[in-house]
Order: C-alpha cells, then structure tokens, then sequence
C-alpha cells in the first residue's frame, strides 16, 4: 500500500487510534486540511471539529475534538489531545452539556475575541453533530 | 515470662494483623496492575509533548520574544516546589522517600538564601511536611474519596500552577514524584517543569527537520507549554499511582512475612510454657507420692 501513512490520535489516558490511513482531515487552526502522504513537515494547533480519517478498507471514522496539536513528520501523523471522542460514542447528553457550558462561557463579557471566535466555531460544530 | 492466656491472645491477635495485611497486598497487586498499565499507556502523549516542543523551540531564533515558561524569568530567586504523595499510608517508605528527596531540595534552596514556595498533592506529603516546612507551603490539595485520577485533576493542578506563574509568585517550578522502575524499585524524581529543562545537544541534533508551523511559533508555543505542564503533572500522577501500589504490595508482603516469623516464634514459646507447666505438675505429684 503506497499512499498510506500512520496514524495515531493520544489522548493523556491512553492511544485512541493508531493504524495506517489514506487521508485524514483536520480542524486545523486557520481553516479545514486534509491530510495525505508525504505532506510537508508540519506543526499546528487544531481548533474544536471533527477529524475525518479514511481509512484503508475505504471506511471512515469521525473523531470530535475540542482542541489538540497536530505534529506531521516522515509520514506519522500524531493529533495529541486531550479531548478526543469518536463521533459513535458520543451521547446526547454529553453534547448537550457542552453546548451548555460553551454558551455559559459566551456570556461572560472579558473573554477575547479569539477565545469568542473559537467558542462560537464550537457551537455551530456541536449543531452539526447529530446524535 | 507471659503466661499461657497472654501468649494465645498475642498469637491471634497477629494472625488477624498477617490476615489484613495478606489481603493488602492482594488488593495491591490487583490495582498495580492497572495503575502500571495505565502509566504505561499515558507515556506516548507526554514523550509526543514533549518532542513537538523540543522541535518547535529549537526552530526559534529570537530567544527574546519566546514564552516564559520557556525561557524562564531570568531570575533564579523563588522556588515553587510541587510535591506530589500519595493520600494513604501503608506503603512502606513510598511517602517518606518523596519528602526525604523534597527535604534534601529545600534545605539546599534555603541555604543559598533564595525563597521557597511548596504545594502539597496528595494528603501524605503535607502531614509529613507541615511540622518543618509548614510557613512555606502555601498550598495544598488532595484526591481523598476520588475513585480514580483522571486528566481532569491534572489539569486543575496545571491551572494552579500556571495561574501563580503569570502572577509571577516564583521563577522555577519543580515537581517531586516517585517513578515507577518496577514492584519492588521506586525512584523519587525531581522535574524542572518552568523554564523547560535545556534538552540535550544529541537530540538536537537528530531533531534537525524544517517544519511548517501554523500559526506562528510562538503562538503554538504559548498555546502548547501551558498543557505540556499539565500533562507534565498527569505524567507524575500516574507514575505515582503505580509506585504507590507497587510499594504498598512489598511493603504488605514482608508485613505478612514478619507476622508470620512472630507467629512461629510465639508459638514455640506457647508450647515450651505449656510444657513446663505440665512437666511442672507432673514433678509436683511425683513428689508428693514419693514422700508418701
């Protein structure tokens, strides 16, 4: 398999996924970037989303984020977060929760404006994700 | 000499002590297993930390402009000590060993007349150090009646730590912990967490790659070393839950072994005064039939 590069998404706990992949896209920092091989090097920050992998039988598999780092180097792709939850195992209420606590936080008048731009971007992921 | 009632009272006294004691480390070792498989399963996130940081430090060129917890604030006067125990006892010198180290650091902080700063995780640390050091610690916090030490509690301590870093209370911060070699060997540890410890010029080195970065460097960097402190922190949580468990099932197992050492000792004693208890009865009605 030619075009395959690893993956593998960590969270504090433990490995979440760790497998070869085609393509894999990233809420990253300044917009939406897929990933393939032989990418440049890169080093970024990811913004709430959700992280589409394709994986090699053709399959997909969501993962929702809250923030995390994203390290690209000699075809391993490693998303570090602590806040990773594949989309399957998401409930209802947990996503409602957020939704709660993101516009609590909206409320509160001293937060900056990157900080309001992230929480907003949060709101409308959580809308799309249906459960 | 002890007589015989006492003797058999002692005796199933340490046999209920070597039952508690046995079923101790029995519970030990069933939580050391998972404590160890956890410690093991947390290390990829903070060594993967751990190296995005190392690259994206070193392909900063202006040193000046870089994030604190970086850099440090150029001055070496106020030690913030993060001591981090475990909330029970029973497990042999696991808590003693991370003091005695922490102790060791404190004297000698206080003797180069800098100021020190301790916070206390877990409840061990601070009852054996608030006697000595008590006017130095200036917070504490413990994990009593949690069931199990997520991300979360790191985090809360990462918070806390950061929160009097910008508030520029100390310039270095240390954390003391125990680090899980194997059952029977733990290894206090001292990290430096602020300013990141200079990494070796060999890894450097082999780390020699061009990135792209987005956003700007220093922007990951700012974004970046606040969480490496925490999962810094979550890193020592875990290496201490495993120590903890691995040192209270040796401490637990020679427990077993000593009551059971006294067990036998007592009991030859028991049957020697038995013996000469009888024997001595017997000598008296032999006696008293010869002079008849």
């Amino acid at each position: 398999m030619e075009d395959n590069f690893k993956l593998e998404i960590i969270s504090p706990e433990r490995i979440i996924f760790s497998d070869d992949t085609k393509m894999v896209t990233l809420p990253s920092y300044e917009g939406d970037m897929s990933i393939l091989k032989n990418h440049i090097s890169v080093i970024t920050l990811l913004r709430p989303g959700i992280i589409k992998v394709q994986k090699n039988d053709g399959n997909s598999e969501d993962f929702f984020i809250q923030d995390g780092t994203v390290e690209y180097f000699n075809d391993s792709l490693v998303v570090l977060s602590a806040s990773v939850i594949n989309v399957k195992d998401l409930s209802k209420e947990f996503v409602d929760n957020l939704n709660k606590d993101t516009q609590d936080k909206l409320t509160d008048k001293n937060i900056a404006d990157h900080e309001r731009y992230v929480l907003h971007h949060k709101l409308d992921v959580l809308k799309e994700i249906q459960v | 000499m002890p007589s015989l009632d006492d003797l058999k009272k002692r005796i199933s006294s340490i046999k209920s002590t070597q039952k508690i004691t046995k079923a101790m480390k029995m519970v030990a070792a069933a939580k050391l297993k998972r404590a160890q498989e956890n410690a093991e399963r947390g290390r990829p996130f903070s060594e993967k930390m751990n190296n995005i940081i190392l690259n994206l430090s070193n392909s900063i060129s202006d040193k000046n402009d870089a994030s604190k917890f970086l850099v440090g604030t150029e001055k070496d006067n106020t030690h913030l000590c993060v001591v981090i125990t475990a909330d029970r006892g029973l497990c042999g010198g696991f808590n003693t060993n991370i003091c005695k180290k922490a102790k060791n650091y404190f004297d000698k902080i206080l003797k180069e007349g800098k100021s020190l700063k301790i916070f206390t995780v877990g409840s061990k640390g601070y009852d054996q150090l608030k006697r000595v050091y008590g006017k130095y610690i200036i917070k504490k916090i413990n994990f009593k009646g949690f069931k199990k030490i997520t991300y979360k509690e790191a985090e809360n301590v990462g918070e806390i730590v950061i929160k009097l870093f910008s508030e520029s209370q100390f310039d270095v911060c240390k954390i003391f912990y125990n680090k899980f070699k194997n059952v029977i060997s733990q290894i206090p540890q001292e990290q430096q967490i602020i300013p990141i410890e200079n990494q070796k010029k060999e890894e450097l080195k082999k780390s020699d790659n061009f990135y792209e970065f987005e956003p700007e460097e220093n922007e990951i960097l700012n974004n970046l070393l606040p969480r490496n402190i925490s999962a810094q922190i979550f890193k020592a949580f875990l290496e201490n839950a495993a120590s903890e468990q691995g040192s209270r099932m040796t401490a637990m197992d020679s427990a077993t072994r000593n009551a059971g050492d006294l067990v036998d000792k007592l009991t030859i004693t028991y049957n020697r005064s038995r013996q000469a208890a009888i024997t001595k009865e017997l000598i008296e009605i032999i006696s008293g039939a010869e002079s008849l």
